[in-house]
């Protein structure tokens, strides 16, 4: 298994350059080093020598990917890509476009993320769990096609009419809990709400999914063994149904446990919680490359980091499955 | 409480786990400790992280918020007076400008200006003004800097300002006024105001070229942030005279400096924060000066995470000020004398909490949990009304909340603008200028202000809005190229009049008369967000009024800035928000030799008219009186004929404060404005508690709805086994 995990290391570099590369074209051809100094140099009063010297000084006056001037392998190494890239597959972020350590700022801001992430992420998938198996027992039922039912409209509304009208349903109306703000000292009083949140929000995805694995679980031979032999609907669901149905649903889980380092976009924003996923949406909006790029890199790397995990995960949750 | 409300409440707490933690008289949704209700503590927010603040580099009204009351520049607008009115802050007096010819001979104030050769300001500030404390001025008993020289070891621990366990302070000298002027200089601050200054502070541009000099070697060495000794290099332009007194000497005539004297640019910096903060081990900690300034002002900056919240208490060193007790016609009436001769700052402590969405803002401010608000378009509709005659007046919700509007016209213009060298619109032939005057007539403000600012506007007449030494009111103030007075108001000129111009301009129709082609314009703008197709559309429908086909280039901000300093957009929207009080500041949008295309200078439209340059020089040097008037006036005339902006309209801003707050009066001026307000804790604590007390009914009825359906889920599930019992038993049989 160790030389299986040592080559899906090996082979996570060259797609960590591919994501790096993608990220900087997407960024370079919508942003101009020009466009990035200007926006962090303000609007009033900036001359043509303030911006030069703002790229000079974080070396975004060198060429984007190609030096043509430059001799040897300093052609490649002497460019904007290379300088900013290259320090990443060491972790280090470097400092953002405003002078701040990235690599600090992270370490403070993926506490807040984990406090949301967390809760979600195991309440969500305790109740999608439950309401999937609920469902799936009464099959063919009203319960089933109600469920069903309120799955699709649970879907189809936006995450933020949720967030929105949880605020103004739970903070506004009903004074139950504050509308926005966070305290690392009182986490649980700002939390609850966009765990709330994040759960229902999630549920007629999860729920939906879920049921689908175990009426497929249902189907199968050893199921109708189950039952021939004289064992009680609500043993064989909770038993050997859910059992069996749990190896795709904790592989699908552990792909996403290391990501919940980076946080909600959205529910980080309107709710004020310093968390990555707000890091992130700031630094797209001040055009700050330095953040984007690392917390790019960061995603890509843990999202690959979550597929070894589950590839070790089928080996723990299904013996026939081997690592070679 | 009676038992039923007891058990209500245990019930929500189970289903909440504990959320809050007490169930009794008390509020559940405060997002404060609860002990600070009582307390003299001032609630705002902040949307963006300020950018900077070093007062070298700020520029922006979000980074002033924090900084103007913590530096202190050697002068200050009169919160009250209003025209605005320079008084002094730390300075003893508001200095006088001394005039002298080219052998230095000293000239009469109302010398010719084309014999001055330089002029000199001298700065005398007030004894006894005490830094607040920090730890780079803390020294042990031998007098050496404790915290100037951290090792490894000593930085370990340190992760904020407030892990350092010792403090001083020093007195304020001149020094400290010439040392940030030297600043000013340093390239790698990127002072957004070096190009100004430059043409003025005499020598700044040679200090600036010897620091650049002395940064690229140290660069070369692999100092990637250099600290470079600024009291090693000279100043012929800011020049110390002694301990409390420093003089600055001007290239020429510069009147309008005293202006910028009131800014942060011009606040003092002491060396010792720099060098402190100038260490490799605090910067890589983001402990640094553009994080944590070092001021003399009425508050000290004690928390800065702008990833939650930015703190200010009050500085212990501060020295006494008093509230005004003089003020502006009818602010007796509205209470703003009432603190009058009283000490200040009134407020212990202001907490600014990270709020990037306006609901939830807004929300909170109507909860008692802000005590400020603006009105932002989403909640306009709930907090202002029209009366019938069109006056604004709050919303009954607001005055059932007795919340406070007020507002005021801002020191700012958005105009639409036309590209002077651009073909078809530009120049200074009749035929482009009546082109302008046609659509300058089309365009009605009136209607857009009404439609997309919800009345938050006045239609503009000139370049100067109300306020500002220039504007006039009434007939005398209106653009007659576009307004006729009628009935004791402005009457924009009919469209039928705007196309007789468009006919004589030879564009009948919309039709060019000379290629027999249709008029298409074309309008560079940077519209984002759910209204701005709503408005391109608008713009599209003005002028199609003149038949005049209008292409929206919508682009983003910078690759717009880009098309303007090239020269390719024709026409445009922009906007200005004025750095002092001064027509000069206004007028010198449309100075020739501020061209956008020629040197990346604030006159957009590239409008260059020999006559109006030549009343400019002639008029930023003389004081406010007639004569000014006289020469603005003339000003203002050549512009409305010659009509290179469509003039727009002055933003009105509106603010409201919940009736636990004083002291508001907008001040677009001050930067230096908490000190002045005051807030009652106790009518503030009330007040949210009778506003927020929870309701947990629904939550009970959601519970008992989803207890009450689990039980068809069991009887169901009864059925189901009993019917498998049943199959079995017959099978079995």
């Amino acid at each position: 298994m160790l030389n299986y995990i040592l080559r899906r290391v090996f082979y996570a570099i060259p797609i960590l350059i591919g994501v790096n590369l993608i990220t900087f074209l997407l960024f370079f051809v919508v942003n101009t080093p020009d466009d990035m100094a200007r926006m962090h140099l303000g609007v009033k009063h900036v001359t043509p020598e303030s911006v030069e010297q703002w790229k000079d000084e974080r070396g975004y006056n060198k060429p984007l990917a190609f030096n043509a001037e430059a001799a040897g392998l300093e052609k490649v190494t002497d460019t904007i890509f290379y300088q900013n890239s290259v320090n990443l597959f060491a972790f280090e972020f470097g400092r953002s476009d405003a002078g701040r350590d990235i690599g600090y700022d992270i370490s403070q801001r993926m506490w807040p993320s984990l406090i949301l992430a967390i809760p979600i992420f195991v309440i969500g998938l305790l109740s999608n769990i439950t309401f999937a198996l609920i469902v799936a027992f009464f099959r063919s039922s009203y319960i089933d096609v109600w469920g069903v039912v309120l799955c699709v409209v649970l879907m189809s509304i936006s995450g933020m009419f949720y967030i929105i009208g949880g605020q103004f349903l739970i903070g506004k109306v009903l004074h139950l809990v504050p509308i926005s703000g966070f305290d690392m000292a009182n986490t649980f009083k700002f939390a609850v709400l966009p765990v709330l949140i994040g759960v229902v929000s999630g549920i007629g995805t999860g729920t939906r999914w879920y049921r689908t694995i175990f009426l497929e679980e249902i189907e199968k031979d050893y199921v109708r063994t189950a039952r021939a032999k004289g064992l009680p609907e609500s043993l064989v669901l909770f038993k050997h149904v859910l059992k069996n149905g749990m190896i795709p649903i904790l592989t699908g889980a552990v792909v996403v446990l290391p990501l919940l380092f980076m946080g909600s976009l959205i529910l980080e924003s309107f709710f004020g919680i310093p968390g990555l996923g707000s890091y992130t949406i700031d630094a797209i909006g001040s055009q700050d490359f330095a953040i984007v790029r690392s917390m790019v890199f960061l995603g890509s790397v843990l999202y690959i980091v979550g597929l070894i995990l589950t590839d070790i995960s089928y080996t723990i949750v299904d013996p026939r499955i081997r690592l070679q | 409480m009676s038992l039923l409300q007891k058990m209500n409440c245990g019930f929500i707490y189970l289903l909440f786990a504990g959320a809050l933690t007490a169930c009794g008289d008390g509020v559940w949704n405060d997002p404060y400790p609860t002990e600070d209700g009582s307390k003299n503590i001032l609630y705002s927010s902040f949307s963006e992280r300020p950018k900077h603040l070093d007062p070298v580099r700020s520029y922006s009204s979000n980074e002033y918020n924090f900084i103007g009351q913590i530096y202190e520049p050697p002068l200050q607008y009169h919160y009250l007076k209003r025209p605005y009115e320079l008084i002094p802050l730390t300075a003893t007096n508001v200095p006088k400008q001394r005039l002298f010819n080219a052998a230095s001979e000293e000239l009469d104030e109302n010398a010719n200006v084309d014999d001055v050769a330089y002029s000199t300001y001298t700065i005398n500030i007030q004894p006894g003004i005490q830094f607040q404390p920090h730890p780079a001025f803390a020294r042990n008993e031998n007098g050496e800097f404790i915290y100037h020289n951290l090792t490894p070891d000593e930085l370990e621990n340190i992760h904020t300002l407030q892990d350092f366990s010792k403090q001083g302070f020093r007195e304020l000298t001149a020094a400290d006024y010439v040392y940030q002027i030297k600043r000013i200089a340093q390239p790698s601050l990127h002072s957004p105001i070096m190009g100004i200054m430059a043409k003025y502070i005499d020598s700044l541009t040679s200090l600036a070229k010897a620091l650049k000099q002395e940064e690229d070697a140290l660069k070369a060495k692999g100092i990637e942030q250099p600290f470079i000794d600024l009291n090693q290099y000279d100043l012929a332009g800011a020049k110390v005279l002694d301990r409390y007194t420093f003089e600055l000497k001007i290239n020429g005539l510069y009147p309008q400096l005293v202006y910028w004297l009131s800014m942060p640019f011009f606040a003092p910096m002491p060396e010792e924060a720099v060098r402190f903060y100038s260490q490799p081990g605090l910067i890589e900690k983001n402990i640094v000066l553009n994080w944590y300034p070092v001021g003399t002002g009425a508050y000290m900056l004690t928390v800065n995470n702008p990833n939650k919240e930015m703190v200010m208490e009050k500085n212990p060193n501060y020295r006494s000020a008093e509230y005004p007790s003089e003020g502006d016609v009818g602010d007796a009436e509205l209470g703003l004398l009432a603190d009058a001769g009283k000490e200040m700052p009134f407020i212990d402590k202001a907490i600014y909490n990270l709020e990037k969405e306006n609901i939830p803002y807004w929300n909170k401010f109507l909860q008692g949990y802000y005590d400020t608000s603006g009105v932002s378009s989403e909640s306009f509709d709930q907090a202002i009304t029209f009366s019938g005659g069109g006056d604004v007046r709050l919303s009954d919700e607001m005055l059932e909340k007795n919340i406070r509007l007020s507002t005021s016209i801002a020191a700012s213009v958005y105009y639409m603008g036309f590209n002077m060298r651009d073909a078809v619109v530009g120049g200074d032939s009749e035929r482009a200028r009546k082109l302008r005057q046609a659509i300058a007539i089309a365009v009605d403000y009136e209607e857009y202000i009404s439609i997309f600012a919800n009345g938050r506007g006045l239609p503009a007449q000139s370049p100067i809005p109300p306020g500002i030494f220039g504007h006039i009111e009434g007939e005398a103030g209106i653009n007659p190229y576009v307004y006729d007075w009628l009935g004791g108001k402005p009457q924009r000129k009919s469209i039928e009049f705007a196309k007789q111009l468009l006919a004589e301009a030879q564009y009948k129709n919309g039709i060019d008369q000379i290629s027999g082609k249709p008029l298409t314009l074309y309008y560079d703008t940077t519209g984002s967000g759910p209204d701005a197709k709503s408005v391109f559309n608008w713009y599209r429908k003005q002028f199609k009024k003149l038949d005049i086909q209008l292409t929206v280039r919508n682009t983003d901000y910078n690759r717009f800035q880009d098309k303007m300093h090239k020269g390719t957009a024709q026409i445009f929207s922009w906007g200005w928000n004025a750095d002092y009080p001064d027509p000069e500041n206004f007028l010198f949008l449309l100075y020739g030799a501020n061209s956008k295309m020629d040197v990346n200078g604030e006159n957009a439209a590239n409008y260059k008219n020999v006559e109006f340059d030549r009343l400019f020089d002639r008029m930023k040097n003389i004081p406010n009186g007639a004569s000014r008037q006289v020469v603005i006036d003339e000003m203002l005339e050549m512009v409305r004929h010659d009509s290179p902006w469509l003039f727009g309209y002055y933003p009105k801003q509106f603010g409201l404060y919940h009736e636990w707050f004083y002291n508001a009066k907008p001040n677009l001026m001050s930067h230096n404005t908490l000190q002045y307000k005051r807030i009652e804790p106790i009518i503030r604590q009330q007040a949210r508690a009778t506003w927020n007390q929870p309701i947990y009914w629904p939550v009970l009825l959601v519970a008992v709805i989803l207890l009450l359906s689990i039980i068809p889920a069991v009887l169901t599930y009864r059925h189901r086994e009993h019917i498998a019992l049943k199959t079995k038993t017959t099978v079995g049989n």
